[in-house]
């Protein structure tokens, strides 16, 4: 069974019903339970970081969280990705989980080229990180399919974790992967068919 | 890098799609869910779904097809047609709407963009607006652009954005129907004040439109159509391929 953490932040519809359309059993859930009996755990989020990452210690599962990351797969999408790393800087400087070590910080201060626009809205190109082809998160994605991103702030100074960026203007982190903890900055669930076949090969982690 | 986007619109009334039905090889060519379905495999970006519908018995089917359409098409789906407070954003959130567009929603409440931004953050937020020339200016039209409510639209969008709108969809009232081309005046003028993703609606008759648009027009991020998809007058699959031809960055 694949756990959703619902923490009271954004809509879980189309990921929960993306994985189901794999055929995987999903519960949506904010019970410790349901979280120790998955095989895997999905951690979404939109928003704002300091309200999402209040909301998540608010239910009491973030020691939960912790543990099971040694023992099962999570993965963390777009604001639920940025939850997983040290501290961010949206609207002041917040502690996130620390289970990938790096920062989350504004997309606008870093760009190179200041005539593209932040959020980063739409369908970007996977760039895999050479020598991570193999990850089997990409056992049915190839370098260069398309993903649909949405968002201000990124991932940075998390090289040694990154699985694959997408390009604009600077090379922006779209997964990352510390031992059994992954996190995609783009919406698997909203990638079409590509974002449906990276939620299969978490499933068969 | 990060591609131009192709979005159908989908007019729903009454639970059926209208405006310029006339496709071949659907079993019912009208049937929304049918439609998205159809728009997912040809390799549409995005779906926005317009609600149309003046009744409660309309609402609560619209609704309902929305949510079957999100338990099975993973592409971005906008909903607009009646958002006109914070209890019709989450309705449209809860049956599985990725981003939300207001228009006379906005006009008649303008605290509902930052109340909406605060809430479920910029990029849920989507600005639409009904512009038209009137001596020489761009004006906002409300109540589906029957009515000129005087207010500049370049400044309405800029405030709309300051206010926490994450995109812009704008329509021209004077290109639309006609099939000649995007308004891209409009569009240059809107992309110079507003530097969030820009959507482009009204005019779009043929391949040759959208590569004007995105080719010379590098402030416009999307191309948003219905008749021209719908009668298959413009093929999405072949549109997109044409456009990667002429050097866009396209997702196929």
């Amino acid at each position: 069974m694949i756990a959703i953490v619902d923490y009271g932040v954004g809509n879980l519809f189309s990921l929960a019903s993306s994985v189901k359309s794999l055929g995987a059993e999903v519960l949506v859930t904010h019970e410790a339970k349901d979280l120790e009996a998955a095989t895997h755990i999905l951690l979404p989020g939109v928003g704002a970081f300091a309200d999402a990452a209040a909301k998540l210690t608010a239910t009491g599962l973030v020691p939960v969280l912790r543990a099971q990351t040694q023992q099962k797969p999570l993965l963390g999408i777009c604001l639920g990705m940025q939850l997983l790393f040290d501290t961010s800087y949206e609207y002041g400087v917040h502690k996130g989980l620390g289970l990938v070590p790096g920062e989350v910080c504004p997309l606008a201060d870093d760009l190179k080229d200041p005539s593209l626009k932040v959020p980063h809205i739409g369908w970007n190109a996977l760039d895999i990180t050479p020598g991570r082809e193999s990850d089997p998160l990409f056992k049915y994605v190839k370098n260069g399919e398309y993903v649909y991103y949405v968002h201000s702030y990124y991932a940075k100074n998390c090289a040694a974790n990154t699985l694959a960026t997408s390009e604009y203007s600077i090379p922006v982190t779209g997964a990352v992967r510390q031992g059994l903890v992954y996190g995609t900055q783009f919406h698997p669930e909203k990638s079409g068919d590509t974002g449906l076949r990276l939620l299969r090969a978490f499933a068969e982690l | 890098m990060i591609t131009k986007r192709i979005i159908p619109c989908l007019d729903v009334k009454n639970g059926r799609v209208v405006k310029g039905i006339n496709f071949e090889g659907l079993k019912d060519m009208a049937d929304p869910v049918e439609m998205a379905r159809f728009y997912n495999a040809a390799g549409a970006d995005e779906l926005v779904f317009y609600d149309i519908t003046a009744s409660v018995e309309g609402r609560t089917l619209f609704t309902d097809i929305l949510r079957r359409v999100a338990a099975e098409i993973f592409i971005p789906l906008t909903v607009g047609g009646g958002i006109n407070t914070l209890e019709d954003f989450d309705r449209v959130l809860k049956c599985g709407a990725d981003k939300v567009s207001v228009n006379s929603g906005a006009i008649k409440n303008p605290g509902l963009i930052p109340a909406a931004a605060q809430r479920y953050g910029d990029q849920c937020v989507v600005l639409s607006v009904d512009v038209k020339r009137v001596d020489g200016r761009f004006l906002v039209f409300a109540k589906g652009g029957r009515e000129n409510t005087g207010i500049d639209a370049l400044d309405w969008l800029e405030q709309g954005v300051k206010n926490g709108a994450g995109e812009l969809v704008v329509n021209s009232i004077d290109t639309d129907g006609v099939k000649n081309g995007f308004d891209l005046e409009l569009l240059d003028a809107v992309a110079k004040r507003c530097p969030v993703p820009i959507i482009a609606s009204g005019g779009a008759g043929a391949p040759e439109h959208f590569i004007e648009l995105f080719a010379n027009h590098p402030g416009v991020d999307a191309g948003l159509a219905a008749s021209i998809f719908h009668t298959k007058q413009v093929e999405i699959g072949a549109l997109k391929r044409t456009l990667r031809d002429h050097g866009i960055e396209m997702r196929l």
